[in-house]
């Protein structure tokens, strides 16, 4: 077991797949020199073959990986969620949509990587967390890690997946650390994450805690604080939110009767809204308190740094509402 | 074209001020004063100066991430742009937009985007509204070359042209987007080239000739407000700072080397205008500097004027969003 960082797992994610997988290629903008961190050295190991620096075109290049998927290859795209935009028409009208209206006739292993940049003065252009509009759209799977671990084996195995996976990677955890098992000590010699299989990262009876990429070190830092008033705290990181391990969310809240959700999305129709809702229709009779989501607030991000601290999640506002669910 | 010496002082003023602004905001950016990203117009003073000068206030400009130059060399208030990237409340945007949002809309200025082309639509709806509303005013919008390849640039020059709207597309083409040359991602030698499947005027000009700037806008202008439909206007130009203060990882020699960006200083924007008004007696070296240290005060002043604006209280969060405002869900 190694101590590695966030975005380093990303890379090694990559570079892991690209060894295994020829067909495996990446595209993005500035990506040979590896400006936003994810993509160092594979120009040099793999090649302007399977290293392509983009024109600022993310329509036409993130349509070009549905195009390349459907006839063979297995495109990773590398991009920030904010220039997803300019490319909703292909990731919508094709690479959601194809395989279902062409009644399952291909399928299309791409993988979106887009970073989410926020909490760091990028204002409202550049800091979406925009994972709850496309879990809204069928046909994308979605997933969200939050830690280095978790990043690698969930990057494994969605470039191995035969359908459109969009990586959220969020960019306030890239500099985190945490424990990475070496291939050498896992039984098949590499570390794969199966999508839909959340991830408890604390054990407790009192309350639930469903936390999600970079609101999960919140939680935790919220539920180390209640123990040490006595309170016993559940965290449950989803992991992957579409497809969403329900069944563990539901045991949880069965055991604590209490669910408050963090999430750094905004909160109408967030991924904890989807959350909330599958428990009061599943979970309802388990429920001793009203759920709590803890989401961004519904406006666009400030730069301002007086402003935009007070939009997301914070371990302060994950405190309150649980103890909210306890009074 | 025959300039007079209040128009050729006006563009060195406008060229020195944004000079001097830049060259503030890199010194506190490096000192912690403010945050995100922030893309220095150091070189390239002279594309945004010389098309701004060549319009009327009456006249709409939209721009790019790289924001601070276009509201300056159209008659912003670098005071209101400083308090903006300091994220005070008396910014043009009371600190919700930052760098890359600078917005003067008592000037005409529709609006920095930082999302790659995404204002060339909006530009072009403002010269749209200037047809049906039968008005005399233009609009202009700047993109550099990496933007040029976004769709919605393509877009936006196909419609204008079948519509004859009066716009003028400004290209300023500092030849990389990042780390990428546009002799990468440009299919064509120049972006200019494209103008004619648009079938619109192209000119490819020196961008670090704010007068050559000046010229071909005003001519481009002429034809908008004629009612003879858009053009596009290339400026050659070279960027000597690094894409944005923040980030560090890029490592200029690799990329571009050293000789370049030497080269290209010695075609400094300013120094060009200067060498031409003193050889051609319109103005000493003297009037010259005393301009620039003039220009360095009212730098200075912005930045007095920002540090001691306050920061936004709480409750500006919930302003702003609607103009008949909703409750917060
Ligand atoms: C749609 C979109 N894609 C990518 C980016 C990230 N980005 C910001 S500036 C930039 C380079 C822009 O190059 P260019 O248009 O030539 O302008 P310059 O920075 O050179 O002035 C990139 C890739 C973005 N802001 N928007
Ligand atoms: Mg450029």
């Amino acid at each position: 077991m190694a101590e590695k960082i966030f975005i380093n797992a990303i890379n090694e994610a990559l570079v892991e797949e690209m060894r295994r997988d020829e067909s495996v290629f990446i595209m993005g903008e500035d990506i040979k020199r590896s400006v936003y961190g994810a993509t160092m050295g594979l120009l040099d190991e793999f090649g302007e073959k399977r290293v392509l620096d983009t024109p600022l075109s993310e329509n036409a290049f993130f349509g070009a990986a549905v195009g390349a998927a459907a006839v063979g290859m297995r495109p990773v795209v590398e991009t920030l969620t904010s220039f997803m935009w300019v490319a909703m028409d292909q990731l919508v009208s094709q690479a959601a949509k194809m395989r279902y209206m062409f009644g399952g006739q291909v399928n299309l292993p791409v993988v979106y990587r887009a970073t989410m940049y926020y909490g760091g003065g990028s204002a409202a252009h550049h800091s979406d967390r925009s994972y709850p509009m496309f879990m809204n759209m069928p046909g994308l799977k979605i997933v969200a890690p939050s830690s280095p671990a978790d990043m690698k084996g969930l990057m494994k195995t969605a470039i191995r997946d035969d359908d459109v996976v969009i990586m959220f990677e969020d960019g306030t955890l890239f500099g985190s650390r945490g424990e990475v098992p070496d291939n050498e000590d896992l039984p098949n010699g590499e570390l794969l994450i199966p999508f839909g299989q959340a991830n408890t990262l604390r054990e407790g009876t009192d309350a639930t805690i469903v936390a999600i990429a970079g609101s999960v070190p919140h939680a935790v830092a919220a539920a180390d604080e209640l123990a040490a008033e006595g309170v016993s705290v559940e965290v449950i990181d989803p992991r992957t939110l579409v497809p969403l391990d329900k069944a563990s969310i539901l045991a949880s809240v069965e055991k604590t009767g209490r669910l408050v959700i963090a999430d750094p999305a905004h909160k109408v129709c967030s991924a904890a809204s989807e959350i909330a809702s599958i428990v009061a229709e599943e979970g309802f009779w388990s429920l001793q308190a009203p759920i709590v989501k803890v989401a961004s607030e519904q406006v666009h991000i400030p730069y301002s740094p007086a402003l935009e601290k007070l939009v997301y999640p914070t371990k302060e506002k994950i405190l309150a509402a649980v103890r909210s669910t306890l009074a | 074209m025959a300039m007079d010496k209040d128009l050729l002082m006006l563009m060195l003023r406008r060229m020195w001020l944004i000079r001097h602004f830049e060259t503030t905001v890199i010194d506190i950016y490096s000192k912690g004063e403010f945050g995100g990203a922030a893309h220095p117009y150091i070189g390239e003073e002279a594309v945004a100066v010389g098309a701004c000068t060549a319009m009327k206030d009456t006249d709409y400009i939209a721009g790019n991430h790289r924001s601070h130059g276009h509201p300056l060399a159209k008659g912003g208030d670098p005071k209101r742009a400083m308090a903006e990237l300091l994220g005070r409340v008396d910014g043009y945007c009371k600190g919700k937009g930052g760098s890359m949002h600078l917005a003067d809309f008592s000037v005409g200025i529709l609006g920095e985007s930082g999302i790659l082309g995404s204002s060339v639509p909006v530009a072009t709806g403002a010269a749209l509204a200037a047809k049906i509303k039968g008005e005399n005013f233009i609009s202009a919008v700047f993109f550099g070359d990496g933007a040029s390849n976004q769709g919605a640039c393509h877009e936006s020059m196909n419609l204008a042209s079948v519509w004859k709207l009066p716009i003028i597309f400004i290209c300023e083409n500092n030849q990389y987007a990042v780390t990428t040359s546009y002799r990468d991602t440009v299919s064509v030698e120049h972006v200019s080239d494209r103008a004619s499947a648009y079938n619109m005027p192209g000119v490819l000009v020196d961008g670090q000739d704010v007068v050559a700037m000046h010229e071909a806008v005003s001519v481009a202008i002429e034809r908008a407000r004629a009612g003879e439909g858009p053009s596009l206007v290339e400026g050659l130009t070279y960027r000597y700072e690094e894409h944005s203060l923040g980030l560090g990882r890029v490592r200029r020699g690799e990329y571009r080397s050293e000789d370049e960006i030497a080269e290209w200083r010695k075609r400094d924007p300013i120094l060009i205008h200067e060498k031409r008004l003193v050889e051609q007696g319109i103005a000493s070296q003297d009037e010259c500097d005393a301009l620039s240290a003039d220009v360095a005060r009212e730098v200075e002043e912005a930045l007095e004027f920002a540090r001691n604006s306050p920061f936004p209280e709480p409750e500006a969060l919930f302003e702003d969003m609607f103009a008949n405002p909703i409750p917060q869900p």
